[in-house]
């Protein structure tokens, strides 16, 4: 097979999960495209531990440690989205400003918010 | 060399695609228009009903690249329970049934400027390399799942057991994350 081809599905899905990230607002599509961009990374290892016919396979155990990771990631993520959203009442990453620099949030329930989200 | 020997041997090309090759571009192709999907869609369940797609068609891929044991693994974990994660967490949050209009934030030109040039400039650059480079997949299967626990507790048993002590911590955070903590009281651990 030539190499060509999967690698450039591996660099497609890549970049279509990077719109992903990037377009998104939802935080859960988000983490979905991070894990399309984990699976395009996965495809390349295979790819090229299929073609150079390591001996310790290495390409195919880092896959096995990528999914695994991404599992684990997928668990602490959701976790934490869903803490998000039990404090905030919205899990867009666009309301979510409270670090952002140079711009202050209008009115006061900022504070309130942040000692809520600290208890 | 590469060249020369693998076209000496099979007549490889562009214009001569083996089954395999084919298949892989037919599977590419859904896998692609399934991720794209994916990130496009205005409806959010749907969203993660073509991630199984997509999940599912890089399952066949690893298949027809030998590599049955992850191909089964990526079966396992991803579509069996990181799609399953993923969908409660929708539930969890209330995501609204139905076309939602603001899926996407308000930087989708500048994020769809990145990632076409992105996908340009990589693209040239693995065709550039890549362009005459061949995978020989003759031979015995080299992800069988013999081969693969071979090599992964002879060669890779201490990463193995620190991943698994990795995912043991994932898992009491997760838990210590997304436990309520009782009304009026601090939890003590």
């Amino acid at each position: 097979m030539h190499l060509v081809y999967p690698a450039v599905l591996s660099v497609l899905l890549f970049c279509t999960g990077l719109y992903g990230v990037l377009a998104r607002r939802n935080a859960i599509l988000v983490l979905m495209s991070v894990e399309l961009m984990l699976n395009a990374v996965n495809l390349n290892l295979v790819a090229f531990d299929v073609w150079l016919r390591d001996a310790l396979h290495s390409g195919q155990a880092l896959t096995l440690f990528t999914i695994a990771i991404a599992a684990a990631e997928i668990g602490i993520g959701l976790a934490i989205v869903l803490m998000v959203y039990r404090n905030r009442g919205t899990s867009d990453i666009d309301r979510l400003r409270d670090t952002a620099e140079g711009r202050e949030p209008p009115g006061g329930p900022a504070p309130a918010e942040k000692a809520e989200a600290t208890a | 060399m590469t060249l020369a020997h693998a076209v000496a041997q099979t007549g490889n090309g562009f214009l001569s695609p083996t089954g395999v090759e084919i298949a892989f571009l037919l599977v590419g192709v859904a896998t692609l228009a399934a991720a794209v999907l994916t990130v496009t869609t205005r409806q959010l369940v749907h969203a993660a009903l073509w991630l199984v797609v997509a999940l599912g068609g890089l399952a066949v891929e690893y298949l027809l690249l030998t590599a049955e044991f992850i191909a089964w693994v990526q079966v396992l974990i991803y579509v069996g329970s990181v799609v399953v994660l993923l969908l409660f967490g929708l539930m969890l949050t209330k995501a609204p049934i139905g076309r939602s209009p603001d899926a996407d934030s308000g930087n989708r030109a500048a994020a769809l400027t990145v990632a076409a040039a992105a996908a340009a400039a990589l693209v040239w650059v693995v065709v550039d390399a890549f362009r005459t480079t061949w995978i020989d997949l003759e031979g015995p299967a080299q992800g069988s799942t013999r081969v693969t626990g071979e090599i992964l507790f002879r060669h890779w048993v201490l990463p193995f057991e620190a991943l698994s002590v990795l995912l043991l911590a994932a898992l009491v955070g997760a838990i210590v994350l997304s436990r309520r903590s009782p009304e009026g009281r601090e939890g003590k651990s």
